[in-house]
């Protein structure tokens, strides 16, 4: 109840903005723009982890669950048939940032999990226990033991995630200034379509 | 769904109890299906206490303090939903090689099993290539359990995510929450708070208008500084089980659109401030943006020096309050946020202790993770400060004597869970000391107010009445 009512007072606060509805709306403008182009061509990208493919019918990019490795959702993009050669740079742009952060990610939950398997086995082994106890379990370090590697980790990967750091904000930047070119291009074009029919 | 009675507790409470809800119906609809599936098969494998044992496991490994770095002991008959399990990653990257594991070791199961698996590793070849190399060591015993259930329900998993495709389009129904969620709603009224509270503490008339516009300016601040921290923590905050349900990291939005709502935010709520209230406070609202924004934010990934700026843009939302009040930046203004600023280091360094794997395996540079014992003893040296700022509230004519007074309870409580953290450092004295802090803040905030010194300065005071009879005589 408290929620719902949050929520329908959430929805009138912003309503109440003149601004607010605008967003939806230059957001649709540029999806409508790729919907109107008709029955959109079926992305032959195959996604990475899961073997469905969104239907051929669609009209959107589609997003999928967390990949299991890099724990970043896959995107299928959604080639409009007038692509405009912005947004074919956008799109090209999007899928590669996407690659390079699923192979950074991939490797990086990759690596800590094998470097923390192997601390805790010479470790187990430095106070000579076996890996497994009389249960059959594993045996754990508590999280002092653990907190050494978590510190050493972070030290010898200093310099490569600071410059995955660099590139992730440049990329980013860049994305989003794509975008908003590519919103206001088809806005204007919108506009100009429509005002070109006035006159016709 | 959703609509449950729980959806009527309002809170933080209802919250994370709805979130617990959120995540545990698509499991339990999971559950269902593959426990009604498992009753169709022959007798021998009906329903038995192993395969309820999931219940407990869910239970115990979110509740157990000192469960750390155990995989999980058994095979989990049931999958686990992928995206909305508070899972780490290895424990993905586990189960999958097991998988081989049950289908090379063809003697003791029956044969079906065999035959099953095959199918199911081809199709996870492309997801454990990798994850075998890391993990052949860690194949995880499986006797006791009955792998066929395991087959039947990769199946179910593999159907269950490529049900989770969504079309990536704003929901307009949703955006209200979306919005909540990207300005991080809950901390935006907490900062919102503190600035009332320092508008509250200013030793002038209460201006009702004022007050309202500044809390309204503050908070539109903050939603405009979490959103552009968000926009830039996309990566990291899906590789992290706090922050995995964020609004970008989901799709919800487009960074775009991001951007968008918090140029809409921050504009008019900078402009609000300096235009309606008072350039000086509109000066510290964009400061503390840029702070958190520009400096805090990449920070957190560079040096351990986030946690002071993060203290900094903790501490200016109160003296953004005062100056909203007073015009003016004084020694009254600076405690208060001196206050916000020692109280975050117990408040945040207990927070980041029990995280410490996470920040690590994000590359985030904390205390906690490369400096353990620094990050204790700032802990505790700054509830010991909070102690002297206590004291010092009188001499700044901000409270009366008696602040410190009664102050001094939960200012010892809390010196004295920092303390424990300090010797101790494990993981149940971390989570006291963090929790100790979210009610310490309002309650000493709430003391302030009710010591609060009314009126200015004595020699403020005494001369506007003296200068006034003087002029009468001459006339």
């Amino acid at each position: 109840m408290a929620a719902g009512a949050a929520a329908a007072t959430w929805r009138s606060f912003f309503f109440f903005f003149p601004r607010v509805p605008l967003l939806p709306q230059r957001l649709s403008a540029a999806c409508s723009r790729r919907s109107s182009s008709g029955a959109a061509a079926p992305k032959d990208k195959t996604p990475k982890t899961s073997t469905f493919r969104p239907a051929a019918s669609s009209t959107h990019d589609w997003i999928g669950p967390p990949n299991p490795l890099s724990n970043l959702r896959p995107i299928v993009y959604h080639v409009p048939e007038n692509e405009s050669e912005l947004e074919k740079r956008l799109r090209h742009l999007r899928q590669e940032t996407e690659d390079w952060n699923h192979e950074f990610w991939t490797k990086q939950n990759i690596t800590f999990s094998k470097e923390k398997e192997a601390f805790i086995i010479s470790q187990l082994q430095a106070k000579g226990l076996t890996l497994r106890d009389e249960d059959g379990r594993r045996r754990a370090l508590n999280s002092e033991e653990m907190a050494k590697f978590y510190k050493s980790f972070l030290d010898n990967n200093r310099t490569r995630h600071a410059n995955y750091n660099k590139e992730w904000y440049r990329r980013n930047f860049t994305i989003t200034l794509l975008m908003a070119r590519v919103a206001l291009n088809s806005m204007w074009r919108t506009i100009t379509k429509r005002s070109s029919k006035k006159t016709t | 769904m959703y609509k449950t009675p729980c959806s009527r507790l309002s809170g933080f409470v209802g919250v994370s109890v709805k979130q617990k809800l959120v995540q545990n119906v698509p499991r339990c609809n999971q559950i269902a299906r593959s426990l009604i599936h498992l009753h169709k098969r022959d007798p021998s494998k009906w329903l038995t206490y192993q395969h309820l044992n999931f219940l407990k496991r869910q239970y115990v490994s979110k509740t157990s303090s000192e469960l750390q770095q155990r995989a999980i002991p058994k095979q989990s008959p049931v999958l686990t939903i992928v995206d909305e399990r508070d899972d780490s990653v290895e424990r993905q990257v586990e189960r999958i090689p097991t998988i081989e594991a049950v289908a090379t070791e063809a003697a003791p199961q029956p044969q079906d099993v065999t035959s099953k698996a095959q199918p199911e590793v081809s199709t996870l070849k492309s997801k454990d290539v990798a994850a075998k190399k890391g993990s052949v060591s860690r194949v995880v015993a499986t006797t006791e359990e009955t792998p066929h259930i395991h087959v039947e329900s990769n199946e179910a998993k593999q159907a269950r995510l490529d049900r989770q495709w969504k079309e990536l389009k704003v929901d307009v129904a949703d955006l209200p929450d979306v919005y909540a969620r990207l300005a991080k709603i809950k901390l935006t009224a907490l900062v919102v708070t503190t600035a009332a509270a320092g508008y509250a503490m200013a030793p002038v008339p209460f201006d009702p208008i004022m007050f309202s516009v500044s809390l309204l300016g503050t908070g539109l601040a903050s939603c405009t500084a979490n959103s552009i921290n968000q926009y830039f923590e996309m990566p990291f905050d899906s590789n992290m089980n706090r922050t995995k349900n964020r609004p970008l990291v989901r799709g919800q939005i487009s960074p775009l659109h991001a951007v968008s709502f918090a140029l809409v935010c921050g504009v008019p709520g900078v402009a609000l401030l300096t235009l309606a209230v008072n350039p000086l406070t509109g000066f510290l609202g964009a400061l503390n943006i840029f702070l958190y924004t520009c400096c805090y934010t990449p920070l957190k990934r560079l040096s351990i020096s986030n946690t002071w700026v993060g203290a900094v843009v903790g501490a200016i939302p109160p003296v953004m309050g005062w100056t909203a009040a007073t015009g003016c930046l004084e020694p009254g203004a600076l405690l208060l946020g001196g206050f916000l600023y020692s109280w975050q280091f117990p408040h945040f360094n207990a927070l980041s202790w029990n995280l410490r794997e996470d920040y690590s395996r994000g590359g985030y540079r904390m205390m906690s993770v490369t400096h353990p014992a620094m990050c204790k003893r700032v802990a505790l040296r700054h509830s010991l400060g909070l102690i002297g700022l206590s004291a010092l509230a009188p001499a700044l004519d901000v409270t009366s004597w008696t602040f410190p007074v009664i102050s001094l309870p939960i200012n010892l409580y809390i010196s004295y869970l920092a303390f424990r953290f300090y010797r101790r450092g494990d993981r149940s004295s971390a989570r006291k000391l963090f929790f100790c802090s979210l009610w310490h803040l309002p309650m000493l905030l709430l003391l302030a107010l009710t010591c609060k010194n009314y009126s200015r300065k004595q020699e403020d005071g005494a001369r506007p009445p003296a200068a006034i009879p003087l002029p009468l005589p001459a006339n």
